[in-house]
């Protein structure tokens, strides 16, 4: 081509992709708008997405794996070890609670939301929600307790627990036939 | 005149109707009155074109713009509005303080005295001077002084770029501008818009853009050269308001924000105000030079004074409408690219269109 030519052609190229791109934004200036208007609509979020967890202490056995599993130590649990006399009650899948959950807090902050508490649960008591607007001014509002046991509660069956081992030390010391003696005789060498 | 009485200082008498119908017509105050009608038009229209702006910008980007301001946000530019009226004045220690303060006046000042001689409608002209759209030109250059002031006085790096960048670009632009308003007074005749706007009165066959209200052969014949020159004054309107794509003043993605970087509240919102109130008057001035100012379309249907100032601000608006449709399509000129464009398309192509527009009515 030569200059000339190249000249008259680069002028029309112009007008031409200008009005190509104009033809463009107009018909995105009349399309649907991608927007969501967020805290009055909300987008449907995927059926195993994974925020908020939310753990339901009834099911709950203490067994500890979820803190064992958990990657960035957020999750911290406390037991004590029940008597025969008293009954907790059973799990969801009929298995017999053992132990009371003193004390299951999540630090919700420290969550990294990976999942991995969920899946060694052997009752299914912790569980991923679909509730994410949970922020909050102060952090130490971010640490969530589940347990459901007053403070009074806590001290009544540390206390049992403690007259049931004195109890059971008791009754062992009782049964065992006396302290062992020593045996005297000596292998001749 | 008793001012006495007026100023409410001649003792418990209070201002009566007389006193007030007695001012009113008086000549200086009348044309007070009357020169402040286009500043009462362009506060009104820089809050619409303000919303405008920002709607039409987030549905070409497929987004909503501000929804929670009214319905639809339509209370946003007075929210904007009174966030800027709030805002600390910042005049920068080394800056040079009294230019640093006076150029967004010089700016808004340039852009306003334009309006002048804008014809809204038959009956209103702000100055019906002979020489209109020449002066339009010269004063309308003030702001090239004042936003190059304003680069200047604020000693920042971006900003003398943005400052020196703009000067070379209003100066460059302005020829394709004036010389495609030679083109439209060649054929109407006048340089006061008034009269322009008067000749291409009784329906769209008579607009200067498709050749005006001449003979029927010589109308063909410069059709398409009127044509032509339109479309370049368009694209040189763009340029010299300083809008995307020949947005180089301003720039934020190398300049920051070019010449204004240093500004802050009311003078900011006076530099936005001056950009928005020159984006209309480009317009404003295609459209009297060519696309008949505020005569009807349609005849002698729906003309009028009143039917005039309709007529004339929407035609305005529409090219208002093209232009931030434009900057919201194509992406900033290299400035080899700007010059090129003014000095080596648009301006010669002007030149061709002057002869060519000169011999159909000159033979």
């Amino acid at each position: 081509m030569t200059a000339v030519l190249h000249y008259f052609y680069d002028i029309f190229y112009a007008l031409y992709t200008v009005l190509v791109g104009m033809r463009i934004t107009v018909k995105h200036l009349f399309t649907r708008s991608a927007t969501v208007q967020y805290p009055t609509v909300k987008m449907k979020i995927p059926e195993r997405a994974r925020n908020r967890l939310y753990v339901n202490i009834d099911d709950c056995i203490g067994c500890d794996q979820c803190a064992m599993a958990c990657p960035v130590d957020c999750i911290t649990i406390e037991t004590i070890k029940s008597t025969p006399d008293v009954d907790l009650g059973l799990t969801s899948k009929n298995t017999k609670k053992r132990l009371y959950v003193n004390r299951f807090d999540i630090d919700i902050a420290k969550c990294c939301y990976c999942g991995l508490c969920v899946y060694p649960c052997p009752t299914d008591c912790i569980v991923m929600t679909d509730v994410y607007e949970f922020s909050e001014f102060d952090r130490h509002n971010l640490v969530y307790s589940f347990s459901n046991m007053t403070a009074e509660d806590v001290v009544l069956a540390r206390e049992r627990l403690k007259k049931y081992d004195q109890e059971q030390a008791a009754k062992k010391a009782a049964a065992a036939p006396g302290p062992a003696k020593p045996n005297t005789t000596t292998p001749t060498a | 005149m008793s001012w006495a009485k007026w100023t409410g200082s001649g003792g418990n008498s209070k201002p009566d109707m007389d006193t007030v119908i007695e001012l009113l017509s008086t000549p200086i105050v009348q044309s007070v009155l009357l020169g402040i009608l286009p500043l009462v038009f362009i506060l009104v229209y820089a809050l619409v074109v303000l919303y405008m702006e920002m709607k039409i910008a987030a549905h070409i980007q497929d987004r909503l713009a501000y929804m929670r301001t009214g319905w639809h946000g339509v209370l946003q530019p007075f929210a904007d509005m009174i966030k800027l009226l709030q805002k600390e004045d910042v005049v920068p220690v080394q800056a040079d303080q009294l230019l640093f303060r006076v150029a967004p006046y010089v700016v808004f000042g340039g852009t306003y005295a334009a309006y002048a001689v804008l014809p809204f409608s038959s009956m209103y002209i702000g100055a019906n001077i002979h020489l209109g759209v020449f002066f339009l030109v010269a004063v309308s250059s003030l702001v090239v002084v004042g936003i190059l002031m304003a680069g200047w006085a604020s000693n920042n790096k971006w900003a003398i770029f943005g400052g020196i960048r703009s000067a070379a670009q209003m100066i460059s632009y302005e020829i394709p501008t004036a010389l495609a308003i030679v083109v439209a007074a060649m054929i109407t005749g006048t340089l006061n818009l008034q009269e322009v706007t008067r000749f291409q009165d009784g329906g769209i066959q008579n607009w200067v853009v498709f050749g005006g209200a001449l003979p029927l052969g010589k109308k063909l014949l410069i059709l398409p050269f009127t044509l032509i020159t339109f479309l370049i004054m368009f694209v040189a309107s763009i340029a010299e308001v300083n809008r995307t794509p020949f947005d180089l003043p301003e720039a934020e993605s190398e300049l920051v924000q070019g010449f204004n970087t240093e500004y802050s509240g009311m003078r900011f919102a006076m530099f936005y105000l001056a950009e928005y109130a020159n984006l209309f008057l480009v317009s404003a001035v295609a459209v009297s030079l060519f696309l008949g100012g505020w005569s009807s379309p349609f005849g002698s249907f729906m003309s009028g004074p009143v039917w005039g100032i309709f007529w004339f601000v929407l035609k305005a608006m529409f090219f208002v409408f093209m232009q931030i449709w434009i900057r919201w399509t194509l992406p900033r000129l290299r400035v080899d690219q700007l010059m090129y464009t003014s000095w080596k398309v648009l301006t010669p192509w002007l030149f061709a269109c002057i002869f060519a527009v000169g011999f159909v009515l000159v033979a």
